[in-house]
């Protein structure tokens, strides 16, 4: 186990383990994805109240419980960086940063889309999306401070305490729902209750959840790698891959 | 300036405890900062300010006022501390002081969390006593006045500790007031939404002893964890310099 833990330090290594698993993280994602939407979006039963307008779960639960276990692996990613500076740890953070925006700001906005047929209106002030809002700020943040901070090690540091001090959030948006009386419908998913929703339409959410996950994957190796090149230009395993004509 | 020099080489020696350098630490922080006095009453002058816009830019209708009266004095509040987060180390920072104190034997957490309270009774406490005059001019009741005291000298120390964090860890950058607030207002909604949430309730005639029991769990979450985040920070921003 240890010896995986320090091989898991060297970029190196990553970079070609990540190389050899990513193209069937992508497959199987993009397979995953595209079968949980085609099932969800068209062969799903309709919902009895919502019609069909319920569908855009299939894309808005996904993106949001990605936007939020993103947060959680970029924590788990900072306590590495602090406490045994491991060069890779802070890389993820880097390169996940964005993504995690990116997610979130979609979730929001697919929940808008969502909430103008079901609720009336775009947006409500209530605490399940102003705690997603507050993800968002904190995404941003992190991004920010990256930027400002020149000195790479130093960035790395301040950005895990950054994340872990924001990592407050999390258990507020988990819980908001069942915390206040809001409007927004409390968590579908629940490891330790039954599934309140249909299997016909519990599969295609979990289908879609899991690929979604896998393309994440993909992504983040993809970023990973990108960065990893970026800091290690100037080692010899970079230059010789590059003569060499490698990928 | 001798004073100034003298509060600081005091903890070198080993027989000085923690509590001892604590307050060697805040009492130099009080006494320099009284001896710039205009940084003291910026943050005052520009809570005011911040609330004289209210009524002349969105209405002065005292229904208006009396409903979100104490909405805008948190949020006034709130934008006055962040402003003077700046100094919290800067100026330490700059000649020289900070590094100092990082080399101290004694735990840092302590002595920042000392600089942090000092801060909050420079800041924080100064508007909390203004509250009531401010309270009036918006119109708020008495009851509304008196709870909206209550929750801002509770929330205040909360918004200084977090600040804190955010103040160590933007130290020596080049645009450091903006990213500062950038990384620090998320942190500050919720206590933003339980303290105007409690004058709310209050004004409505509910029982606020829940939101004061969570804006308490707040300060005391604040107390026990933020001094170790800034701590940590600040070895972080000191090694990059």
């Amino acid at each position: 186990m240890w010896q995986f833990f320090h091989k898991l330090g060297s970029p190196k290594w990553f970079y070609g383990i990540a190389t050899r698993f990513m193209p069937w993280l992508l497959v199987a994602g993009l397979m995953l994805l595209l079968a949980g939407l085609v099932w969800g979006l068209a062969f799903a039963p309709k919902d009895y109240l919502q019609g069909n307008s319920y569908r855009i779960i299939f894309i808005h639960v996904p993106t949001a419980f990605l936007a939020q276990s993103m947060y959680i692996m970029m924590a788990a990613a900072g306590v590495v960086t602090l406490v045994w500076r491991m060069k890779l740890a802070d890389v993820f953070v880097k390169a996940v940063a964005p993504v995690g925006l990116v997610f979130t700001f979609l979730s929001l906005f697919t929940g808008a889309v969502w909430g103008k047929p079901t609720w009336g209106t775009w947006w409500v002030w209530d605490a399940r999306l102003t705690s997603m809002l507050i993800l968002l700020f904190l995404y941003g943040g992190v991004i920010a401070l990256d930027r400002a901070i020149n000195d790479e090690k130093s960035a790395a540091r301040a950005v895990a305490v950054l994340v872990l001090v924001g990592v407050v959030n999390i258990p507020i948006i988990k819980y908001s729902v069942e915390w206040w009386n809001t409007l927004h419908q409390p968590a579908t998913l629940k490891l330790t209750e039954k599934p309140s929703m249909p299997t016909e339409m519990l599969v295609p959410l979990l289908l879609s959840i899991a690929g979604l996950y896998l393309l994440f994957g993909w992504l983040a190796c993809l970023r990973m790698k990108t960065e990893i090149l970026v800091r290690e230009q100037r080692t010899r395993w970079v230059k010789d891959m590059i003569m060499a004509g490698g990928r | 300036m001798n004073a100034k020099v003298d509060a600081v080489l005091k903890p070198v020696g080993t027989g000085v405890g923690p509590v001892q350098a604590m307050i060697a630490v805040f009492s130099r922080d009080v006494r320099v900062a009284f001896r710039q006095r205009q940084d003291l009453l910026n943050p005052l002058l520009f809570f005011v300010m911040v609330v004289t816009l209210f009524p002349l830019g969105v209405s002065p209708e005292v229904e208006f006022l009396r409903q979100s009266g104490a909405g805008i004095l948190w949020v006034a509040a709130l934008l006055s501390v962040l402003l003077s987060l700046d100094h919290l180390f800067r100026h330490d920072f700059d000649d020289g002081t900070l590094e100092q104190l990082v080399l101290q034997p004694q735990p840092l957490f302590l002595l920042v969390l000392a600089k942090t309270v000092a801060h909050w009774m420079l800041t924080g406490l100064p508007l909390v006593l203004l509250t009531p005059i401010l309270g009036i001019m918006v119109h708020l009741e008495g009851n509304s006045i008196a709870i909206l005291c209550l929750t801002l000298l509770i929330g205040t120390p909360v918004l200084s500790l977090i600040g804190a964090i955010g103040a160590a860890l933007t130290l020596g950058l080049r645009s450091a007031g903006v990213l500062l607030s950038l990384l620090i207002i998320p942190l500050y909604i919720p206590v933003l939404i339980f303290g105007t949430g409690t004058v709310a309730a209050a004004s409505e005639g509910a029982s606020v002893a829940g939101y004061l029991a969570l804006m308490g769990a707040f300060l005391v979450l604040a107390l026990t964890l933020a001094p170790f985040a800034s701590a940590a920070a600040l070895r972080i921003s000191m090694s990059n310099s």
